[in-house]
């Protein structure tokens, strides 16, 4: 049952990456591929529907944490305190930016809030890398299952690697999703982007393999316990394959959907790699808090399991009409 | 109680009360959009009651419904934002709390998120940005689906609130507490009357909304038919909710207040010594040192007969618990109830004057009374606050009523030390202002822009050829 509940917050954690991902990315983007106001219109308009959808993943992330590990969310937010306050400013900012961009029809208003938007969305890309940075690498939990990271403890060599990654990984991301979406110059430059970004992916997830031995053995000899596990990078690697011919034959849709996959295949290696931790001690067992040390009384999670698999066949069913509905339209 | 715990309580008070600002909004103008749009949408001239509409009355409710579905999407983009730090804080701040009731109460949250946010934000993308790209079905149905996220999110954090205030379905040893009953936790008695007060409130304030957006506009003499129709709706709603708020709703609420904490109930009341036919106070000022109520004027017995319906029954007052029991604030108590209940009384008496002259037709014409309306709607929000304030005051010193203390609640100093939340705690304050003032800006730019005309679909009569 913990088992199946970690997979379960894996899960909705990667719907989070992967959605939110093409609308963060697209920020962090936003100088570079929207040259002027028309365009940078045009980018604001393709996620300003969909965003808010996209951000409401990671709060489902909180409170699924939250309902099947309750000393893991206690622990981790109450140790990350700052880090996970500077990352709400953000998200109020970045959200504020983009749905009020468009109430005021004026350029100097469009660059005030662009620019809040670019820099937030930017700094929560490499933010979100530096929280899983953190989780790989193992915090230095107590005795009592509580421990505090200081703010610039938080920003640590790893996590800050990490985070440029995470960066990295949305852009092209978003750069996929702009190359469906987007048409004309602004469409070309995000196809062209999108091509260059894969190449880099994969050199810099090559290069961030040492590092990652360095502070956790475990996510490779992991490898040897259980040898299937390799089944994950694998997928990861036939995921880039399939975008990089999907882009030379100019398959648009298919590149961004071979992206997803692999985003999700990166973020199951990571999560295949923590467990059975939720959230390692830097110091090892017994600190560590695990699936069974952290998690809800067997009784919550049963009643859970009931409801929750209800709730996410539901929400399939109203993100697919809604987007299909908003996405009909041709690119614009 | 130590200075850390302190500032948590004060950055929890400070940022859930700014965020309750906006879902009270969007609740309640939740409700009268889709409203508007089912008129709209199903409205025909050979149907009946409500929706017995010509195709002219069914454009007054689509230029309607698209003109507060503006406003709603910028107060929604609020409570979004606002809403967030909330479901983190309870780790943040108040780590402890969570690690005792998590097996509950994350539950609750949990719902929340995957019922009813994920519904609202996926139909809120279609409803605001969709109204020129889908059908007219599509559209209405979007704004019903929005309506019933944002009433569904506040039943689960009620029932949060509720489990909080009246802990039920649970088991559990001294160091924390688990789920043994989900359809207890789900008709706990609390919530059952809890939550209908609430988006009481919440409608309320969006009848009062929209009744004085009318009669701004009768007053300026601007967008008369839209100025009417609005007027109209928020009168007969404010009567309805205004009633509902008093009986049985908060009449039901007080006497479980009365029933479950007795400690509450006596600060809510300002009652110091237990007595028998208690008389109700009207005017009174809670000394907590004399242990009096000062120049009082009250109706003798009133109290006694309120709660249990009998004039000699016995109300316990504040000297039957120890002060370690009494609300950390006993005066803060007891005059956020008295605002609540004080204003609630007066916007009752408005509502009802108000419908009185829209019967008789003289509404329209009475500038006194449109007045009144108009500057009325900012009262229904301090209602609202007060009795979140009552509530949640009146709750001290517990967090979980009679299980677990604040004081034992708050995320432990070494990981949270008073210094760092004081700055966040200042930085939430100097985000907040700032998103206040961009908020009224663009509300009073919508206001000042005014409604668009806009025709309804389909129509019932198929245009005649030629026009
Ligand atoms: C426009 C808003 C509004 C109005 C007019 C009223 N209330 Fe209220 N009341 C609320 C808005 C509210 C609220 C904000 O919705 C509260 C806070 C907690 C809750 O669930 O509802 C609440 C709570 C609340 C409680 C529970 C307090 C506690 O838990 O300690 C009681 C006993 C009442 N109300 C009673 C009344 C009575 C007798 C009213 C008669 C006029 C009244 N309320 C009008
Ligand atoms: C329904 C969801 C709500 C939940 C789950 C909730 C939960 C909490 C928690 C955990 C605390 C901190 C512990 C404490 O001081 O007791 C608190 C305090 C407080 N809350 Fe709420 N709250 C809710 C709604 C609200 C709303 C809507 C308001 C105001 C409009 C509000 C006003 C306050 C205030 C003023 C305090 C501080 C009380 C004090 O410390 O004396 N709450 N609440
Ligand atoms: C401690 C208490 C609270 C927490 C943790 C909380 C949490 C949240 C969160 C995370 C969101 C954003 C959802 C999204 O991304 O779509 C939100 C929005 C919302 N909240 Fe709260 N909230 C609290 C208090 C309340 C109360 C008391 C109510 C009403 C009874 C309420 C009603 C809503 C509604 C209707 C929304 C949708 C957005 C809007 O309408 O503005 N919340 N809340």
């Amino acid at each position: 049952m913990h088992t199946l509940w970690f997979l379960l917050l894996a899960a909705v954690i990667t719907v989070y990456v992967v959605l939110d991902g093409f609308d963060l990315g697209a920020g962090a983007l936003f100088f570079l591929l929207g040259r002027g106001e028309e365009e940078r219109g045009r980018i604001s308009s393709a996620i300003g529907p969909v965003w808010d959808g996209n951000e409401t993943w990671l709060v489902v992330g909180g409170g699924v944490l939250f309902l099947s590990f309750p000393r893991a969310y206690a622990g981790a937010f109450s140790g990350l305190y700052f880090g996970l306050m500077i990352v709400l400013w953000l998200l109020i900012g970045r959200g504020l930016a983009i749905e009020f961009r468009h109430q005021i029809d004026h350029p100097l208003w469009h660059q005030a809030t662009d620019f809040v938007f670019a820099v937030a969305s930017a700094l929560l890309a490499i933010v979100l890398g530096v929280a899983l940075g953190n989780v790989v690498r193992g915090v230095p939990i107590g005795a009592n299952g509580y421990f505090h990271l200081p703010l610039f403890s938080i920003l640590n060599w790893y996590a800050l690697l990490v985070g440029l990654l995470a960066l990295l990984v949305l852009s092209a991301q978003s750069a996929s999703f702009l190359a469906v979406r987007a048409a004309g110059t602004l469409g070309e430059r995000a196809r062209k982007l999108a091509r260059r970004l894969v190449p880099a992916q994969i050199i810099a997830g090559a290069i961030m393999v040492w590092p990652t031995y360095a502070v956790r053995h475990h996510m490779l000899t992991g490898f040897g316990d259980h040898p299937w596990t390799i089944i994950l990078p694998a997928a990861g690697a036939i995921a880039i394959l399939t975008e990089i011919v999907a882009q030379a034959r100019g398959r648009w849709g298919r590149a961004f959907v071979a992206n997803c996959a692999a985003i999700t295949a990166l973020l199951a290696t990571a999560a295949a790699g923590v467990y059975p931790d939720i959230l390692p001690a830097r110091q090892g067992h017994p600190f560590s808090l695990t699936i069974d040390n952290a998690a809800a009384a067997a009784h919550s999670l049963d009643v859970a399991i009931v409801w929750f698999p209800i709730g996410m066949v539901l929400a399939a069913c109203y993100f697919t009409y809604a987007y299909r509905t908003l996405f009909r339209s041709p690119p614009a | 109680m130590s200075s850390y715990v302190l500032v948590d309580r004060l950055q929890f008070a400070f940022t859930v009360t700014f965020h309750y600002m906006f879902p009270i909004l969007t609740m309640g103008l939740g409700l009268f959009i889709a409203y508007l749009k089912t008129v709209s949408y199903v409205g025909r001239p050979h149907r009946r009651w409500l929706l017995r509409k010509t195709d002219e009355e069914r454009d007054a409710h689509e230029s309607a419904a698209r003109f507060w579905a503006k406003i709603f999407a910028v107060t929604f983009a609020v409570g979004v934002v606002t809403g967030i730090p909330l479901e983190f804080e309870f780790g943040t701040n108040w780590a402890a709390f969570s690690n005792y009731a998590g097996g509950v109460i994350g539950q609750t949250l949990a719902l929340e998120g995957t019922f009813s946010f994920l519904l609202e934000s996926a139909f809120l993308g279609v409803f605001i940005y969709g109204a020129s790209r889908v059908s007219p079905r599509s559209h209405w149905l979007s704004a019903v689906a929005v309506f019933i996220g944002s009433w569904l999110s506040g039943f689960f954090i009620v029932a949060t609130d509720a489990w909080m205030q009246h802990p039920v379905g649970y088991a559990g040893t001294g160091k924390s507490v688990h789920l043994k009953s989900f359809w207890a936790l789900m008709t706990n008695p609390w919530l059952i009357w809890q939550y209908p007060h609430n988006m009481g409130g919440a409608a309320l304030t969006g009848a009062f909304v929209l009744a004085a957006m009318g009669a701004f506009y009768l007053l300026l003499g601007r967008h008369e038919r839209f100025a009417r129709l609005c007027v109209t709706v928020g009168v007969v709603g404010a009567l309805i909710f205004a009633v509902l708020q008093i009986f049985p709703t908060g009449d039901q609420s007080g006497e479980n207040v009365y029933h479950d904490q007795p400690a509450t109930f006596a600060s809510m009341e300002g009652v110091f010594q237990t007595q028998r036919g208690a008389p109700l106070v009207i005017i009174g000022n809670p000394n907590t040192q004399t242990r009096q109520l000062e120049s009082v004027i009250a109706l003798p017995k009133f109290l006694s007969f309120l709660t249990s319906h009998h004039f000699t029954s016995v109300v316990r007052g504040l000297d039957s618990f120890p002060t370690s029991l009494w609300p950390s604030s006993v005066p803060l108590v007891y005059y956020s109830y008295r605002i609540m209940v004080g204003l609630g009384t007066l916007l009752a008496l408005l509502a009802v004057i108000a419908t009185y002259l829209l019967w008789r037709r003289k509404l329209f014409r009475s500038r006194t009374v449109l007045w009144a309306l108009m500057i009325a709607f900012p009262f229904t929000y301090i209602a609202n606050i007060a009795g979140w304030v009552t509530a949640e005051v009146g709750r001290q010193p517990w967090v979980v009523y009679g299980l677990l203390r604040t004081s034992a609640a708050a995320s432990p100093a070494q990981s949270v030390p008073a210094g760092i939340g004081i700055f966040t705690l200042l930085g939430f304050l100097g985000l907040y202002i700032l998103i206040a003032i961009l908020y009224v800006l663009l509300i009073v730019r919508i206001v000042a822009r005014g409604p668009e005309d806009v025709p309804a679909r389909p129509r019932s009569v198929p245009a005649a050829v030629g026009v």
